[in-house]
């Protein structure tokens, strides 16, 4: 049994090292992909244009746009006279954004009865918006806080600011490239284990596995295996990669964040098996794989948090290995996350595994019948 | 009659190696032209020259007047070409797929119709409009490949091996159409690698290793012939051995097994006295028979195989209680309401030789993948060695060798890879391992190929290492599923030699064929039909079974037409009785 699974095992891995595709998937693809998040598509905004009509010019109209202006996200700030010139900017793309301060400002701001600055995003642009928009509130909050401080304890200044705990800096790659270690040990696994059965059934192979005393069982653990090697390398690549490379802190236990990476690989090459054991072609394959891998991506959290999702997608979130291994990832690069909250998000993937690689199994068994 | 093709001094070049080695030939309008020749032999190379897929390196070929390297367009318009794999769109329908090729060849909005309705009765494929060509037997979808390259109205028509995988009764079909457009004077190219069919053809061209051998009517091949065909009956003893022994002797060129006879043909003007020596010891008679086509074509190519296999004299005798081998009693599968295989009961024995044969979709491949555990039944058992696939099946399984049609080697592995791949699957491992590989490797004189990959091998060779895999283990039971499929008569007489010589050791041999030669090599050939079980005997008693008045000795082929039949005319009387 043992000499069994030991030959389909190296099989798969001779099998995936000498297709020229798959060694370039699994050499050149993680590199690339690394560079590309890490240093090009960057969630930071940076170097942005703004349009200032400051209608009110007192005290704290100057101290707000004194900020701005220094403000490392802002290249440049273009005052204004009227709406129009403000409105035409933003229409040739002149500027982002523009800022418009009504004449009450300041003397609300004095009164404490609440006071508002009128921010025109260009809806064309309008991720970059959303977060240079979060940047100005941030600012607007500082000022209201300092304020609100100065008026109830008099004479004193004290400093009061928002501190983005884990990461102070909000650096990006802090972000993405442990992210990545999730996402790219994820697609690795996943598209190896959904062609492996399809291609074989294809070429004509499977039958010849299937009349040998290798049972559905060995069949499965045959196709899992090498998967959940080149998974597990990847993963620890990056990882390594993160902490080495791109000096990415981590706080975290390693051996349980290793543990759970297997279990998260695992639970992806399931997913993977279930669709390949569908499968008669390694088309059918490809478009099942990507069925599953954009919805997987899109609600993992790694795209938009999972909190700003509706209630309903919430809860299919929950069967997303990724979703739960990403929490597992930024836990424990930039917090250390203690083993109970590893573990809590461990169950559902090992839960997500099960399902899977029994569905498979059963489907290899059932297409005897 | 009017000259259809010309090929002028053509030589093809593929990186130095040349596939076509100057041919020169002329083939003529209204006419069946065979194209024939072993694997490799250049004939789709010539193929897709003729339908301007091509140039030549050298030379020139002209196709209903057109060169084809000039006029390709032309050529493309005045020509049909039915691929090896012709491109249906399996998930299609009949009625799709030929709209779809009447679009791609601008038949008339007009007379579409028209002409789509005369192509659904010229192929019988009416009833079947609305079926998946996917869904399709093999038999059917030759045909309606053949109506989709026929939408052009071609002049001249190319079929590359349209026969394989397609039974004798579909066969007979393709034929008679093919016959028809040859009578509307349309000129039919019609490769092959099967010899009876060539045979049938009114011209053959005759290419071996890129050269043109023979160009003519089969008949005057044949007749080169006259006064060296023999068959050898009332053997004493084992027919196989006699086989062995002949194929020894100098003068024997070549030979097959017969049903319970040996077919030999002898070296032109050689002593016959040792042959007559052989006959005489085994009490046996030696009867001067007609030629065929076939024993034309391997005297040509320089005569068969040695009839002994080296793989079959290294291996032990299987020693086995048992007598039985493979069993199955009232085997029976449904697919929801749909009886593929219905209530089948056979044995094999001991060193048995036992074929299984039946029409596209009758069941044959369903009652043979339950057999070697591929398919669960819904009913009754199939056992090996008295083990049940069902309840045992990796026990089983180890009892088994298992060879398919399309060799299933792995391509992304090389040829040693493969080997210890297969000896690790069924379990072998340590000094053991290593040795029967080792073992195979020489057997089959692997040695040269180890590092390539099986897809590279030459068709013998990926025979040789196909066979190899699944006898490793040593398995007293083989399943050969379609073996010798599309491979050429050398190819397919060395590996017979294995099989005989495997036999001779006490191996036991289910095979499932569409193939009549094969069948021959049969001790017993079981023919399914409808599902059911319909013939189980010896390929002698088969063929006398249906011995007539006017049809006084019939072939294999013949007796398999008219059993399969008879069958069908009983169920649809009894259809309408009901």
């Amino acid at each position: 049994m043992f000499e069994r699974l030991v030959a389909t095992i190296i099989k798969e891995l001779v099998v995936f090292w000498r297709d020229p595709k798959s060694r370039t998937m699994i050499l050149v693809m993680p590199i690339v992909q690394v560079f590309i998040f890490a240093f090009a598509a960057t969630l930071e905004v940076k170097n942005v244009d703004v349009a200032l009509l400051d209608h009110d010019q007192g005290r704290w109209s100057h101290e707000f746009v004194a900020r701005v202006g220094s403000a490392s996200f802002v290249k440049e700030l273009v005052a204004v006279k009227n709406l129009t010139e403000l409105g035409d900017m933003i229409v040739a793309r002149d500027v982002l954004l523009g800022i418009h301060i009504l004449p009450e400002f300041s003397r609300n701001v004095s009164a404490g009865s609440g006071a508002a600055v009128q921010i025109l995003i260009d809806g064309r642009r309008a991720n970059a918006g959303q977060i240079t928009f979060a940047y100005l509130n941030a600012i607007a909050a500082e000022l209201g806080a300092e304020v609100s401080m100065r008026s109830t304890a008099g004479s004193v200044l004290p400093q009061a600011r928002v501190r983005h705990w884990f990461n102070p800096n909000l650096e990006f790659i802090w972000f993405i490239v442990p992210s990545l270690a999730a996402t790219l040990g994820m697609m690795m696994p996943l598209m190896m284990t959904s062609l492996s059965i399809a291609r074989e059934r294809e070429l004509g192979t499977y039958d010849q596995m299937l009349v040998s005393p290798l049972a559905p069982v060995e069949i499965i653990a045959g196709k899992i295996i090498p998967a959940l090697l080149a998974g597990i390398f990847i993963s620890t690549i990056i990882a390594l990669l993160a902490v080495y490379g791109f000096s990415v802190p981590y706080a975290g236990n390693p051996l349980w964040f290793f543990a759970s990476m297997v279990v998260f690989v695992l639970s992806v090459a399931g997913i993977g098996l279930t669709i390949s054991s569908f499968c008669y072609t390694q088309q059918q394959a490809i478009l099942g794989t990507f069925f599953c891998i954009v919805p997987i991506l899109l609600i993992s959290g790694f795209v938009t948090p999972v909190d700003n999702m509706p209630d309903w997608l919430q809860v299919v979130a929950e069967g997303s290995p990724l979703k739960h291994f990403l929490i597992i990832v930024q836990g424990s690069f930039l917090k250390s996350m203690s083993a109970a909250q590893i573990w809590r998000n461990t169950w559902p993937m090992i839960l997500i595994g099960v399902v899977t690689l029994s569905t498979a199994t059963i489907v290899v068994r059932q297409n005897m019948h | 009659m009017t000259v259809a093709v010309e090929i002028e001094r053509v030589i093809k070049r593929f990186d130095e190696v040349e596939a076509l080695v100057g041919i020169s030939a002329r083939i003529e309008s209204g006419r069946l032209t065979g194209l024939v020749g072993p694997d490799g032999a250049g004939k789709t190379t010539l193929m897709r020259m003729l339908a301007a897929l091509m140039h030549p390196s050298e030379g020139s070929i002209r196709v209903a007047g057109c060169d084809i390297t000039r006029e390709a367009a032309a050529v493309h318009k005045l020509t049909g070409y039915m691929p090896q794999r012709f491109g249906l769109y399996e998930d299609l329908s009949v009625m799709e797929n030929l709209q779809l090729y009447a679009g791609l060849r601008g038949v008339d909005k007009s007379s579409r119709a028209e002409t789509l309705e005369k192509m659904l009765r010229f192929t019988g494929l009416g009833p079947f409009t609305k079926r998946l060509a996917g869904a399709l037997s093999g038999g059917m979808k030759q045909k309606l490949g053949l109506a989709c390259a026929l939408m052009a109205r071609p002049q001249v028509l190319l079929l590359d091996e349209p026969g394989v995988g397609v039974d004798p009764v579909s066969r007979q079909d393709l034929w008679a159409m093919v016959q028809e457009l040859t009578s509307e004077g349309m000129a039919v190219i019609w490769s092959t690698s099967y010899l009876d069919e060539a045979e049938r053809c009114e011209d053959v061209l005759l290419l071996d290793a890129g050269q043109l051998k023979f160009a003519g009517q089969p008949a005057d091949l044949t007749r080169r012939l006259q006064g060296r065909s023999f068959l050898v009956g009332n053997i004493d003893g084992d027919r196989r051995s006699f086989l062995t022994e002949a194929l020894d002797l100098d003068l024997v060129r070549d030979g097959v097994i017969q049903g319970a006879c040996v077919r030999l043909v002898l070296a032109k003007g050689a002593d016959r006295t040792p042959l007559e020596t052989l006959v005489r010891r085994h009490h046996a008679s030696l009867d001067s028979v007609a030629p065929r086509f076939e024993d034309a074509f391997i005297d040509l190519l320089g005569g068969g195989p040695g009839g002994r296999s080296p793989l079959a004299e290294r291996m032990d005798a299987i020693v086995s209680d048992r007598s039985t081998m493979v069993e199955c009693h009232d085997l029976s599968k449904k697919f929801g309401d749909f009886t593929a295989t219905d209530k089948v009961n056979f044995a094999v024995q001991k060193g048995e030789i036992l074929g299984l044969l039946g029409p596209n979709g009758a069941g044959k491949s369903t009652t043979f993948k339950m057999l070697c555990g591929l398919l669960k039944p819904s009913a009754g058992r199939a056992e090996v060695l008295g083990l049940d696939l069902r309840h045992s099946p990796s026990a089983a399984k180890l009892q088994l060798g298992y060879m398919a049609q399309k060799f299933s080697l792995y391509g992304l592995l090389s040829v040693r890879q493969n080997l210890v791949f297969f000896s690790g699957i069924y379990g072998l491992s340590g000094k053991q391992r290593r040795e029967r590989v080792k073992e195979m490797i020489k057997v089959f004189e692997l040695k040269p190929y180890l590092d390539v990959s099986p897809d590279t091998l030459p068709l013998g060779f990926k025979q040789r290492l196909a066979l190899a895999c699944s006898l490793m283990h040593r398995p007293p039971v083989l399943f050969l599923d379609e073996p010798t499929s599309g491979v050429d008569p050398i190819t397919r007489r060395e590996f017979w030699t294995h099989i005989t010589g495997l036999v001779g050791k006490g191996m036991t041999v289910m095979v499932s064929t569409h193939f009549m030669e094969e069948a021959e090599y049969c001790d017993r050939v079981a023919l399914i039909n409808r599902g059911q079980l319909i013939a189980l005997d010896t390929p002698d008693r088969l063929k006398a079974s249906v011995a007539s008045a006017d049809l006084p000795e019939p072939t294999m082929e013949q007796a398999f037409i008219r059993l399969i039949e008879d069958q069908n005319q009983q169920a649809e009387l009894e259809g309408q009785a009901a």
